[in-house]
């Protein structure tokens, strides 16, 4: 199951659709809403998702974790539009009947939503600014921040 | 052949349009992007930028056909 949500997304409901009395272990990673970025004050942010092809691309992905690794079941949920500081943005959870193959099909979800689907995030800064993340040409568009392309955005 | 390009997030505020129909002769999405450079100063093609065409990712060597729907995608930053 694969989703993009325009609501707030609730962990605890997530967790329960996966709930398999077969499965030992359930892992789960949240990405929350931080209020920094490169030593920059974030206010809020928004999240633009093109659906058809992020819709398709997260059930792909889902799907070779599911492939790859000895899951019952995993899924994702990733937020659309505006989210406050601490607001969920991403949540992934993975069932298995033991809990390495958990953990592991949970990162691989997580890693592959980051870099694959047509996901943009554009942070507000305390400043009044804005920019779009991953994007290096913030710096030569007008913004003061420095380039960071490329550069790892953990949550 | 006729075209359809679409821009998403820093590309669509950099060329200022969501959506725009070209005559191209294109063979593929690298050369169109550059013509979409030449008429858009400032849009620019990072390592990490993606094309989609006709809501598949493809690479930027596949082959375009006239009535594609070419969808240029910034570096993406989901999570």
């Amino acid at each position: 199951m694969f989703e993009i949500s325009d609501g707030l997304l609730q962990p605890q409901d997530l967790a329960a659709r996966l709930a398999d009395p077969t499965c030992g272990g359930y892992v789960s990673f949240e990405g929350w809403v931080r209020n920094h970025q490169d030593g920059r004050a974030v206010k809020a942010l928004e999240y633009e998702v093109y659906r058809p092809l992020a819709q398709s691309e997260g059930e792909k992905v889902l799907a070779e974790a599911r492939e790859r690794f000895e899951v019952i079941e995993v899924a994702a949920v990733h937020a659309a539009g505006h989210l406050e500081i601490g607001g969920l943005a991403v949540w992934v959870g993975a069932v298995a009947h033991h809990r390495a193959a958990a953990f592991d099909a949970c990162r691989y979800a997580i890693d592959q939503i980051k870099v694959r689907l047509p996901i943009w995030k554009k942070e507000f800064y305390e400043d009044g600014d804005s920019g779009w993340v991953n994007c290096e040409q913030c710096a030569a568009h007008g913004h003061a921040h420095h380039a960071h392309a490329g550069h790892e955005h953990n949550h | 052949m006729e075209l359809s390009i679409s821009y998403f997030a820093l590309y669509r505020e950099v060329t200022g349009s969501d959506t725009e129909a070209v005559s191209s002769e294109a063979s593929n999405p690298a050369e169109l992007f550059a013509e979409c450079q030449a008429r858009h100063p400032g849009l620019e093609r990072f390592e990490a930028s993606l094309v989609a065409v006709n809501d598949e990712m493809v690479n930027w060597e596949t082959p375009l056909s006239g009535g594609d729907r070419v969808l240029f995608f910034p570096p993406v930053a989901g999570g």
